[in-house]
Parts: C-alpha cells; structure tokens; sequence
C-alpha cells in the first residue's frame, strides 16, 4: 500500500474521479465480502435442522451411513429415529484417513523434491521439473480419478488383493480396486505438485549467507539444507501442508471415483484389510447424492456436510495465516 | 587429444570447482537422503511422462474427428452414443462466463486491496475471505450457488420446473458459480505483481499531476499486464477441470437443453454438460459406463490443460516478463491500424 499520495492529489475534478474510484472499488470488495459471509450463513443455517436434531451424534459412529440417507430420500424414517437421524462418523473417518494419509505422505515426497529443484538437480533437470509440477498441478481431478479408476484400481484389484482375503470379509464388505490405497496414492499425486512449488519458492529465498555461513563451518551440505535451509522455510513448509490438506478435504471428483462405492467406515485393527476397504469421504458423499440436494430432510444432512467443510476450510486457511507468521520475521515472502 | 593430455600435466584437481555436490564424504544417511531427493525428483518426472503417455496412447488410439462435431447419443453401444461436442460448447461457455466475470472483479479487488485498501481492516478482510474462498471445496460453493439461484428471484437465470419451483441449474448459474474458484487466482497474481512494482512508478507518475485512479488505470495496471494474464489463464484451468460444479449447478446432462426460442440465452438458461462431468458420467462411476468415450475426452481435455500450461510458461517465463503482453499488444495496435488504412 502506498500512502503517500493523498497531497499530491490537486486537481479538482482529477480528486473527485479519484475519491470516486476509491469508493466504486470499496464498495465492490464490500460487496464481495457480504457474499461470502452470506454464503457461509446461509450454508449454515440450511444445515442446522440436521445439527439440531442429532446433537453432538452427528459427528458420532452408528449405523450405516448409506441406509441413513436413503431412509431419507424416500421419506421412511428408520425405525425408532426420526427423519433426519444421521451418523457421520464413517464420513469423517474416511476424510480424515485419506487427508491424512495423503499429506503426511505428500510432506515427505515434497520436501525431498522441493530440495532437490533447488540444490541438486543439475540445470536441465531442473528446467523439466519446473513444468512437470505445473502439469501434476493442473491435471484435472476427474483425469487424475479417471486413470485411477480405469488403470490403478485394477491392478492393485488383481494384484495386491489375493482372494483369500476378498474372502476373509466377504460378509462384512467388498473388496475390490477402488479403496483407501488407491484413493490416497492418487490424492498423494493430486497434492505434492502444490507442496513443492510452494517449498521450492521458500527454500530459494533462504538467505544464501546463511548457507555459506554454515557451510564454511564445514557441516556438510545435506547437513546444511536439513539444519539451516529447512528450518528456516519451516513456516513455509508448514503452510503448504495447510494448503494441500484444504485441497484433499474439498477433493470429491477423484475421490468419488476412485474411494470406493460404500461409505464404510474401514477398520485399521483388520491390519493389511484395512488399506483395502472402501471409505467415502464427505465432499464425495455430497457429490454422489447431489440429486437429493433439494429433497428437504436429505438436502439439510447434505448442507451440514458442507458446513462441516466450510467450517474446516476456514479453520485451516487460518492456521495457514498464522504458519505463515514466523516467515514475515525473517523478511521472507512466501 | 589423448596426446596432448598427456604432454600437458593436469590442473590440480582442487582448482576445479566442483560441478556438483561430490557424497564420498557424507555419512551414510546423509547420503541416503542425497539419493532420495533424486529418487523424488525423477519421481514426479516419471508419473507426470506417465500420465501424459497413458493418456495419449488412450486417446490416440480412441478420439476420433467425428467425435468434436456428433452430439451425444443415449446408447448403450460405443458406436452409437455419439461424440463429445455439446461438452466442448458446455466447457467454453461456462469457462467465458467464469472469466468474464473473475477477471475484471479480481483485476478490481487487487488494484482496491493493494492501491487504496482504506479501512485497513475492510481490506484484511477481503484478503482473508478471498484465501478462504480458494480453499472452500468447490462442491461447498457449488451447493451454496444452487441454494441461492434456486430462490425464485433469480427464476431468470434458469428454468421453472413442472412444479412451479426454480431449478437453479443452468449454464448462466454455473459460470458465475465458478467465477468464484478463477476469482482468489486473478485476484492473488494480480496483487502479487502490484506489490512487486517499485514505488518509483507511482511517484513519477504522481509528480506528473496524475490522480491515485489514474496511476492505476494508465501505469499500474499496464505494467502487471503479464501477472493478470497468467492469474486469468491459471483461473481458467481451475474452471476447465471442475467437476462437482458442473454436476450440480449444470445437471451434467447427456446434450445442451436450451430454454425457450433464443438461440444464445435460451442455451445460457438451460442445463447441459462440460467435458469434465462428461468424463464424469462414462467413467465406470458415472451412468454411461463407457471407457472408450471418456478416454477421449479426458484426452481432450488433458491437452487443453497443457496447452494453457505452456500459456502460464509463456507469461511468467523469467527472462524477459513483459514481452508477451509488449509484443501482443503491439502487433495487434499495428495489424488494427493497418486495417483501418486499407479500408
């Protein structure tokens, strides 16, 4: 922001059009900024009737999720439970696995390629990773759930899953392709490209002082990167998990696709089964049962799924806000 | 040569810098760590080439012409169910929509926020709504786009059902709809670019007696020129890939329903579908479970997204940062002046 401006401002008509134009583009970024909070509000408050009716058990375990909703779609409460009994735990165990799962796993790939774009890669190297990332991150979601779908499913299906084990829980669930596995490799994939490019952007900004101080103590240079170049892009590093965590809780395309058919809440005690249940996380369910957003009972569980995401958006680009903080100490921009 | 190697006695080799990090030395996990980062690197290399191979052998070997012009067909037989082309319009009218409308209102945003942003706290606001907005899930936004257009006020902008109720789903719903997902990009790069301006252009531009709007409208804003365009095109691969709007806010329908006799708004009303829920629906998620079909469109859309990737290359390429927009401009004044002399 520039401020020192006002004085210059002498002509009559000139600072009229000028204060003019401050107010137009006022009130537009007003404007904007009414909109969101509406959306939030209104999001919120066509999602209360299914908080207010199920309490804190909305968010509890109990009951198939999938027989919940379609009790609602067709009208016929289930026995015992009124209208809108819904329990979202499964919902939330398969969001927080996968987001999880993928974003350690992201953090740890990214965090070695973000060093290696900036202190190893020989030149060439480095100029084909620069659009190979662009690329991973622009791929669109339902391409990434396509190829997953119709190449990776059926190979972990026939490959990794033996029949015994198919067998094993025949009664309980299905196994097949499209599970937590494959659905997070591919969310993993989806995330990484933004991880790195924002890691790459912070480790390129550390200080080069501040290696060559290290280095010439003699530590050596891996050393350096993990001691003094990592630690200070930390905070960078840090809100670039808060980013890809964000875009893994909001992804339903790829996850719809590819997660499996059932909301099932995947149980790790099965041991080596568990990687190969199906789970369904909460932007998928909405996108899946998209068709019953209208229908009242089904729409409002629908809505306070999305407010549960909105709520988490929010928080996350907060603690994004406050990763970032630490950085603005050390005068880098990222 | 070997000849002359010989005669000539070799530089000691500690003059030469080393071309890159030699490991000999490093403890054994450090040098595991050294590999992993290649291991990384080569990594991502490899599954971006394996992707794009996939899919051009995929669609190679499954795109074919007749598929951009043919309208798809409800039929159960690959043969029969058509091409792709109402897709292709759906993905270009709800991509012009969402960039007619992102564009100048983030271009807008970021002049306010980074130029004027009085009251500070109004302008911190909209910085941290806007951030939130680009980590909203896009079914969040699609949901609410649908409560919102459904109310019978904004009838206008789509259809009226049997019963009497505002569908809400239309072409007109959905651009604006994405509006929001290209608006944080526009609004983000431009911003990005004005705060790397020097201050030296303001002030010469001030010393001439030029207002704030001035300043930005003839100074600044021409001089991020690079940064808005890559903000926009970046804005439009967001909108190109987007599925969970377009399924809800669209209908994702098998052909462009337009409403009523109007041949432009009539479709802008009316629901239809994008290349993406296109893949969508004949993935085996989807109802049309057909592989071969949303191969090639996934193909197509794949490619359209590169080519807007080489596009964000070309405007952010680090060399020279404003010969695009330069050149472009340029070559258009002259072509348009040109033309005005021939006539």
């Amino acid at each position: 922001m520039y401020t020192g401006a006002r004085k210059q401002d002498h002509g009559r008509s000139g600072a009229r059009a000028d204060r003019r134009a401050e107010r137009t583009l006022g009130a537009l970024a007003a404007a904007v900024l009414v909109l969101i909070g509406a959306m939030v509000v209104t999001v919120l408050i066509k999602a209360w009737p299914s908080f207010s009716h199920n309490g804190l058990g909305w968010f509890g375990a109990g009951g198939e999720v999938d027989t919940e909703l379609r009790a609602m779609r067709e009208g016929t409460p289930l026995a015992g439970h009124s209208i809108y009994y819904f329990r979202a735990w499964p919902l939330l165990w398969g969001t927080l696995v996968t987001t999880l799962a993928a974003v350690v796993l992201a953090l740890i790939v990214s965090t070695f390629a973000a060093v290696f774009v900036t202190e190893f890669a020989p030149a060439p190297v480095r100029r084909a990773l620069e659009p190979v990332i662009r690329l991973l991150a622009g791929v669109p979601s339902v391409v990434y759930g396509l190829i997953g779908i119709l190449a990776l499913a059926p190979w972990i299906n026939e490959h990794l899953i033996s029949n015994g084990r198919k067998q094993s829980v025949i009664y309980v669930v299905q196994l097949n392709g499209a599970n937590l596995t494959t659905g997070t490799i591919i969310l993993m994939v989806m995330i990484t490209p933004i991880m790195v490019a924002i890691s790459t952007n912070a480790l390129a900004s550390v200080p080069i002082a501040w290696r060559e101080g290290s280095a010439a103590l003699g530590v050596n240079r891996w050393r350096t990167i993990w001691r003094v170049s990592l630690r200070t892009a930390r905070p960078a590093i840090a809100a670039a998990t808060v980013l890809a965590t964000a875009r893994a809780l909001g992804e339903a395309v790829m996850l719809a696709m590819v997660s499996g058919s059932r909301a099932f809440s995947a149980n790790p005690l099965d041991g080596v089964t568990f990687l190969f249940e199906p789970v369904r996380p909460l932007a998928a369910e909405i996108l899946q049962e998209s068709e019953g957003l209208t229908i009242g009972p089904l729409g409002h569980t629908l809505y306070a799924i999305g407010a549960v995401l909105l709520v988490s958006a929010g928080l996350l680009s907060l603690a994004g806000w406050a990763a970032k903080q630490p950085l603005k100490r050390y005068g880098i921009r990222a | 040569m070997a000849g002359a190697e010989a005669a000539s006695p070799r530089p000691p080799v500690a003059v030469r810098p080393a071309r890159r990090a030699s490991t000999s030395s490093w403890p054994p996990l450090d040098r595991v760590a050294y590999w992993l980062c290649w291991a990384t690197g080569i990594g991502l290399c490899l599954i971006a080439a394996a992707i794009v191979l996939y899919m051009l052998v995929k669609g190679i070997s499954y795109v074919r012409l007749s598929m951009f012009v043919d309208s798809p067909a409800p039929s159960l037989h690959q043969t029969q169910s058509g091409g792709f082309s109402d897709p292709i319009i759906g993905t270009l009218l709800v991509t012009a929509i969402g960039t007619v409308i992102a564009a100048p209102l983030g271009v807008a945003l970021a002049a306010w926020v980074s130029e004027y942003a009085r009251p500070a706290w109004l302008s911190r606001a909209v910085e941290s709504a806007l951030e939130m907005v680009a980590g909203a899930p896009s079914v969040v936004l699609a949901i609410f786009g649908l409560l919102i257009f459904s109310q019978g006020f904004l009838g206008s902008l789509s259809q009226h059902s049997a019963t009497g109720g505002v569908l809400g789903q239309s072409f007109l719903n959905a651009g604006i709809v994405m509006s929001a997902l290209a608006l944080p990009l526009v609004f983000a790069s431009t911003r990005e670019s004005l705060a790397q301006l020097p201050d030296r252009l303001r002030e010469a531009s001030y010393a001439l007696g030029k207002t704030r709007a001035t300043t930005i409208r003839r100074v600044l804003l021409p001089s991020v020129r690079p940064g808005i365009a890559s903000g926009i095109v970046l804005g439009m691969g967001r909108i190109i890939g987007d599925t969970a709007i377009i399924t809800i806010l669209l209908g994702a329908t098998l052909r462009n329903e337009p409403v009523g006799g109007t041949p432009l708004l009539g479709t802008l009303r009316g629901t239809g579908s994008t290349l993406t829920s296109y893949v969508f629906n004949n993935s085996p998620a989807g109802e049309g479970n057909s592989h071969e079909k949303a191969y090639a469109a996934a193909f197509v859309l794949l490619m359209i997204v590169l080519a807007l990737n080489a596009l964000v290359t070309r405007l952010t390429g680090e060399r020279e940062p404003r010969i695009w927009g330069g050149r472009t401009w340029r070559v258009l004044r002259r072509g348009a002046g040109r033309l005005r002399w021939t006539r």
